[in-house]
């Protein structure tokens, strides 16, 4: 059936040389010594996509995203386990490949469009809708380097989607472009993934995962950890990165990294608790309790406590200390160890 | 398999190629007069030089002109050999985020390379062609016989560029092999003094390279005006054929590798 995708056991090695004289060793003993390690950057991935299936890759840089994309597009041979792949493939690993700097938009749409495996005649008659996709105007007759960036993405996407393949793959290229084009651009993809094209995309948007992918694999270090509904295994992930960088924060911590104050206090742990108790991550929408425990190392008359989270990219979402929510402070003994306890209703996506 | 995937992908060889040819003169008030201009230059100053101040004369022929025409009726053809060389020893590196990045019969590559030389090639002959024709040296039918060494000469370059190219993506010391060893190639093959010049030990050294028969045979047709002797294409074929099938055998099993390490 056309557009189903097929991986069974599929791995990829790169070899390594330590010298180039290693290699030239190992030519010319015809095999007999082998002068290479193996580095295994995916292993032992089995992923069956339906047609019409529109599939989510996340994971963090170099899990081996971008590989397992190439492997299926066929720019990269697997070293072990096989890949197939029904029907036409159209892969946008990067926009603007086959692009000449000098060449006019025209001719680069041409040239692009073969790339892809269309001839000549079928490019040329799909000219007019390029050109009304793109919306870049007279820059079609002009050379490409007088484009802005934007504008070389509506050309390359335009180029790539003229033609509706049966398998679109699609490696994070959209997150360029304004929102105006992003927006149409999204618009044809689940034009597309309507009549039935089968949909591979590696995204670090959970949005837009969500919103187009009907499944979601997880890919950690080159193994496949998570296959099923796009929210579950993005809260996984999410799950993942947050213990990832709690246990960075905490260890930081401990070794007296990020630290302000003028000492009069000291935060001895910080953990937030789920309903089942202490987690290092939650599920999105669930309740919590952070809970602060504190020493006072002088005696303080009128202390608040107060805590802030952020997102990923460092952004304050929400913030509140004792004093605003109780109105008062407390005053605490030299010595004086105590809990500080806030209860959270609950934690929104992105926090 | 090659073939077919090639045959496909024609297209965008033939507008890769146009459009390299279109840009070289982009933005030049002349165009592509240059590429008419350039050897014109060249088989002047060959004419003057050796013609008219050092009075070069070829042995057996009263012609002033024989000598420039022997010069560069082999000339030519080796700069285009020269250019598939140096070209396709690059041709992987060069296009390295094309063969990463897009999915298209890596046969391409090599394609584009020759494809382009021989164009070049064919405007750079004829106007050399349409010279011999106003200074009254046409050679008539035999010049019929001049693709078979051309093509042969291709083959030959495009052979050895496939290893070139595979080897330089792994070692970059190729580079630097290939631009002596085109010197020296270039004057162990009888293309600026005839053969006949060598003390006769040498002449057989100098029949062992492929490039010598080829030469000959475009001197044959262009300055003696007369057929190839035909069975000594035979040795230089040989070579090409055989070495066109192991380079397509190396293309085979190193494409896959090639890609991993650029």
């Amino acid at each position: 059936m056309t557009g189903r995708i097929a991986l069974s056991r599929l791995g990829k090695a790169y070899r390594q040389y330590r010298a180039p004289s290693d290699r030239l060793l190992e030519w010319l003993s015809l095999g007999m010594h082998s002068r290479h390690e193996l580095r295994w950057v995916l292993r032992e991935i089995a992923l069956e996509i339906q047609a019409g299936e529109a599939v989510g890759i996340v994971g963090a840089n170099g899990a081996g995203k971008s590989t397992l994309l190439k492997l299926v597009t066929g720019t990269t041979q697997p070293t072990t386990g096989t890949v197939d792949v029904q029907g036409r493939v159209a892969a946008l690993l990067e926009l603007g490949i086959g692009f000449h700097p000098d060449a006019t938009g025209r001719d680069n749409a041409l040239i692009a469009g073969q790339l892809l495996g269309y001839q000549a005649a079928e490019i040329a008659a799909r000219m007019g809708d390029i050109e009304a996709f793109a919306e870049i105007g007279d820059y079609m007759d002009l050379p490409l380097r007088t484009y802005s960036s934007g504008m070389q993405v509506r050309l390359a996407f335009s180029v790539a989607t003229a033609i509706r393949p049966d398998v679109l793959i699609v490696d994070e290229a959209l997150a360029v472009g304004d929102a105006y084009f992003q927006h149409k651009s999204f618009a044809r993809i689940r034009e597309f993934k309507a009549a039935g094209t089968t949909l591979l995309f590696v995204s670090h948007s959970a949005p837009v995962v969500k919103s187009i992918c009907d499944r979601a694999v997880l890919l950690e270090r080159g193994l496949l950890v998570r296959d099923g509904e796009p929210d579950a295994v993005l809260d996984y992930y999410n799950a993942l990165v947050a213990s990832r960088t709690v246990d960075h924060r905490i260890a930081e911590s401990a070794l007296g990294g990020i630290r302000s104050g003028d000492r009069r206090a000291a935060i001895e742990s910080v953990e937030i608790a789920g309903e089942n108790g202490p987690a290092a991550a939650l599920r999105s929408g669930d309740p919590a309790v952070l809970r602060i425990q504190l020493r006072a190392l002088e005696r303080i008359p009128d202390l608040t406590v107060g805590f802030l989270i952020r997102d990923a990219l460092g952004n304050d979402l929400f913030g509140t200390n004792t004093y605003h929510l109780a109105h008062r402070k407390f005053d605490v003994a030299q010595s004086q160890r105590f809990v500080c306890e806030f209860a959270i209703g609950r934690l929104a996506l992105g926090t | 398999m090659i073939v077919r995937s090639l045959w496909n992908f024609r297209g965008f060889v033939r507008a890769s190629v146009r459009r390299e040819f279109r840009l070289r003169y982009a933005g030049s008030v002349l165009g592509a007069l240059w590429q008419v201009l350039s050897p014109l230059a060249m088989i002047a100053v060959y004419t003057v030089i050796f013609s008219e101040l050092m009075r070069a004369r070829l042995p057996g022929i009263d012609d002033r002109f024989a000598y420039a025409i022997f010069v560069c009726c082999g000339l030519l053809p080796w700069t285009t050999f020269t250019e598939v060389l140096t070209r396709s020893q690059m041709m992987f590196i060069d296009n390295a985020n094309l063969l990463k990045k897009a999915s298209f019969p890596r046969s391409c590559v090599p394609a584009i390379v020759v494809a382009s030389a021989l164009t070049n090639f064919a405007v750079v002959y004829a106007v050399f062609l349409a010279l011999i024709a106003a200074s009254g040296h046409w050679p008539g039918w035999p010049v019929l016989a001049l693709p078979v060494p051309i093509l042969l000469l291709c083959l030959l370059g495009l052979a050895i560029g496939v290893f070139l190219g595979i080897a330089h993506v792994f070692f970059r010391d190729v580079g630097q092999v290939l631009a002596i060893a085109l010197q020296v190639w270039f004057w162990l093959t009888p293309i600026v003094y005839p053969v006949q010049a060598l003390p006769a030990e040498y002449q057989r050294w100098i029949g062992a390279n492929p490039v010598t028969p080829i030469v000959a045979a475009l001197q044959d047709v262009l300055v003696w005006q007369r057929w190839p002797d035909w069975t000594s294409l035979a040795y230089p074929g040989a070579i090409a054929a055989l070495l066109t099938l192991l380079s397509i055998m190396a293309f085979r099993r190193q494409s896959a590798w090639i890609v991993d390490e650029l």
